[in-house]
């Protein structure tokens, strides 16, 4: 009686040593600019060739300039240089890729499942943590360092260990206002950003059946930031009907098949977890967080928590250091927290329907004077669905910027990011020290929490505004 | 690329806090090269420099017995977050070898397994205690011995820890993994071939 994790794991393995070490068999693997270039390097080194090109899809999207005139120049010549040599190593390995000119260009893990890429039962890797995104398919999917992309590039293959199993079982229904970014922010909290470190987890529970495509791969983005190895959630109808005509889903010929061994791939009744976790849906409120790791989350309507309050000497210390960094008192109401900026995009919240939920929060306001909020959506096709439906207006007509897709500010990578000492209010997956920009400081939340607090220029419980 | 490791006898670098992530380790914007060489400037960098790019003094880094610190002890869950192997080419480039903690982030793990920097974990006592005699009196040495498996804090006291048969031995021998798995060439071409005849649409081209 396996679990979901053991079925595909089973299925993929080539060949097993011994303490659990397997040879895991590689469907999909997806590179980007910056942790690619030293391992197509290294292959060319070794007179290495890539094993299977045709397997993988290369997309730029860390170093991309979201403004409108990126095709023309990028001032920074060490982003260039990592663009071009992309372009070259896919050029030369027949490789795939979604240039910037490219509708379909966007964040890895945007474009990859809009284009089908992923599927159900599958293997996939990128050279990036936030690939845990896409076991929202119920596929095996987690990042990796430039040595294992470089391993899989000339193998197709990677030694894994066998992980421990958990189940995060979702109860209840969702709240209004509130969204999977949420959910996954209070699992955080609960467990842990370590709590998660060695095992991979099946996202379960009535509350995630109910959820679309898009909130799933919200939640399982974020498996990374408890610790996990990789996340999941079993395949139903929810996850059939929106592969089906995707461009590099299975078509006619082998979409029935396809689809029943898709079926197989659930916990039988009875599998045991090393480790069984449960949340009540209805008790979660919007999140935000207030320190420097994701798991200082809270509920917004909460304050800045004491450290005095803290046995632990150390927890005590981390906090306190946390609270120097984000310049907060304790006993602060999250609410009365003023913000610079606001930035809806990101590998967690830049899909079509985080978009939609944002723009609902917007449509006739205004941007509080001295805030400066962007909206980037995740990939070419995303921005270009949502022109069609008028959310672009809707977004621009209240202040908001409407940019080209990449990662963005998420990362402080390309030229948006925070200036030391400001404070914004991100959809994205990480709050820690400097990752938005140097002296930068990010309050984590879901789209909709996002677009309230431009709206009203400091953290706002949304469910006051809808 | 592994470095080859057996034994380590050096200066251990107390650095007392819990998840440090690879964005602290080194920020994404040092990530923009194509090399794997020169990365040890940005270590740590808003800790070791201030806005100015001076030295800040008091960071345990920048200290005078550590500057040549070859193992770092440190808190839990180090190195979460981003994929970053910088991380790991950053801290060798400093000079790091090898790194103590309760637990780290499993990329960060396996990238420095990949790459000749051994990671260690003990338990969070073990540690704790490492980290108090360090700082008692700084610049003292640590003993990590992996053929053995043991840790030998300053006060001689032994700590035996865990690692894979695998990555060991890879790791004392300098193992080019990539060589290894293409000895099995022949199970992942047999895996290709029934994988196609079972499930076609797992092979379709991009």
């Amino acid at each position: 009686m396996p679990t979901i994790i053991r079925k595909i794991w089973d299925r993929h393995v080539v060949t097993e040593r011994p303490e659990g070490l397997c040879l895991l068999y590689i469907d999909r693997h997806l590179v980007h600019e910056v942790t690619s270039p030293q391992a197509f390097e290294a292959l060319r080194l070794a007179s290495r060739k890539v094993r299977r090109p045709l397997s993988l899809l290369a997309v730029p999207d860390h170093n991309v300039p979201t403004s409108a005139d990126r095709l023309e120049r990028i001032e920074d010549p060490d982003s260039r240089k990592q663009i071009e040599t992309l372009r070259e190593n896919a050029r030369e390995a027949g490789i795939t890729l979604f240039d910037m000119d490219d509708v379909r260009q966007g964040i890895v893990h945007v474009t990859g499942p809009e284009n089908g890429l992923i599927l159900p039962g599958i293997t996939a890797v990128c050279g990036d943590s936030h690939t845990s995104t896409l076991g929202a398919f119920g596929a095996i999917a987690f990042g990796i360092g430039t040595t294992e992309v470089e391993h899989a590039l000339a193998t197709q293959t990677l030694w894994q260990k066998r992980p421990r199993e958990m189940r995060i079982t979702v109860t209840g229904t969702l709240g209004a206002g509130v969204s999977a970014k949420d959910v996954i922010l209070a699992i955080i909290g609960k467990i842990g950003a370590g709590g998660g470190t060695g095992y991979a987890i099946e996202y379960a529970g009535e509350a995630v059946r109910r959820m679309s495509m898009e909130e799933r791969l919200t939640i399982c983005n974020m498996t990374i930031e408890a610790g996990g190895r990789f996340g999941m959630v079993a395949p139903d109808e929810t996850t059939f009907s929106y592969l089906s005509g995707r461009p590099a889903a299975p078509g006619k010929a082998h979409w029935e098949s396809a689809v029943a061994e898709w079926k197989t791939l659930t916990t039988d009744n009875g599998a045991s977890f090393d480790r069984e976790e449960s949340i009540d849906a209805s008790r979660i409120s919007p999140q935000v967080t207030w320190g420097t790791s994701p798991e200082d989350t809270l509920p917004v309507t909460g304050v800045v928590p004491d450290p005095a309050n803290q046995p632990d000497p150390r927890v005590r210390e981390r906090m306190e250091r946390a609270m120097r960094y984000m310049d907060l008192r304790p006993g602060t109401r999250l609410t009365d927290i003023t913000v610079d900026k606001v930035f809806i995009g990101s590998c967690t919240n830049a899909r079509i329907e985080d978009l939609r939920v944002a723009a609902r929060v917007a449509r006739g306001k205004k941007v509080a004077d001295g805030v400066t909020a962007m909206v980037v959506p995740g990939s070419g096709l995303v921005k270009q669905q949502a022109e069609e439906e008028g959310l672009d207006t809707i977004f621009l007509e209240a202040g908001f910027q409407w940019r080209l897709p990449g990662c963005s500010m998420c990362l402080g990578m390309n030229p948006d990011r925070l200036k030391p000492g400001e404070r914004c209010a991100s959809t994205s997956n990480r709050n820690f020290e400097g990752r938005m920009g140097p002296g930068g400081r990010t309050h984590l939340m879901s789209p909709m929490m996002a677009a309230a607090a431009a709206i009203t220029g400091r953290i706002t419980d949304v469910r006051e505004v809808m | 690329m592994i470095e080859q490791f057996d034994t380590l006898k050096a200066v251990a670098i107390p650095l007392d806090r819990g998840n440090v992530d690879t964005d602290a380790i080194i920020p994404a914007r040092f990530l923009k090269t194509i090399t794997r060489t020169g990365l040890g400037e940005g270590l740590f960098h808003a800790w070791r420099f201030d806005e100015s790019g001076k030295e800040v003094p008091g960071f345990t880094l920048n200290r005078l017995p550590y500057r040549s610190g070859k193992i770092l002890v440190a808190g839990e869950n180090f190195g979460c977050g981003s994929s970053r192997e910088h991380a790991v080419w950053s801290l060798m480039d400093f000079g790091i070898r090898a790194v103590i903690a309760p637990s780290f982030g499993d990329i960060f793990y396996n990238n420095g397994l990949k790459n000749g920097l051994l990671p260690v974990r003990l338990a969070p006592g073990e540690v704790r205690d490492l980290i108090s005699q360090l700082q008692e009196v700084p610049g003292r040495e640590i003993y990590v011995d992996l053929p053995a498996q043991t840790v030998t804090g300053p006060d001689g006291k032994g700590y035996p820890f865990d690692i894979g048969s695998f990555p060991k031995e890879c790791l004392l021998k300098g193992l080019d993994e990539i060589a290894l798995t293409i000895e099995h060439e022949g199970e992942i071409a047999r895996y290709e071939r029934d994988g196609k005849a079972k499930s076609p649409w797992l092979f379709l081209d991009i």
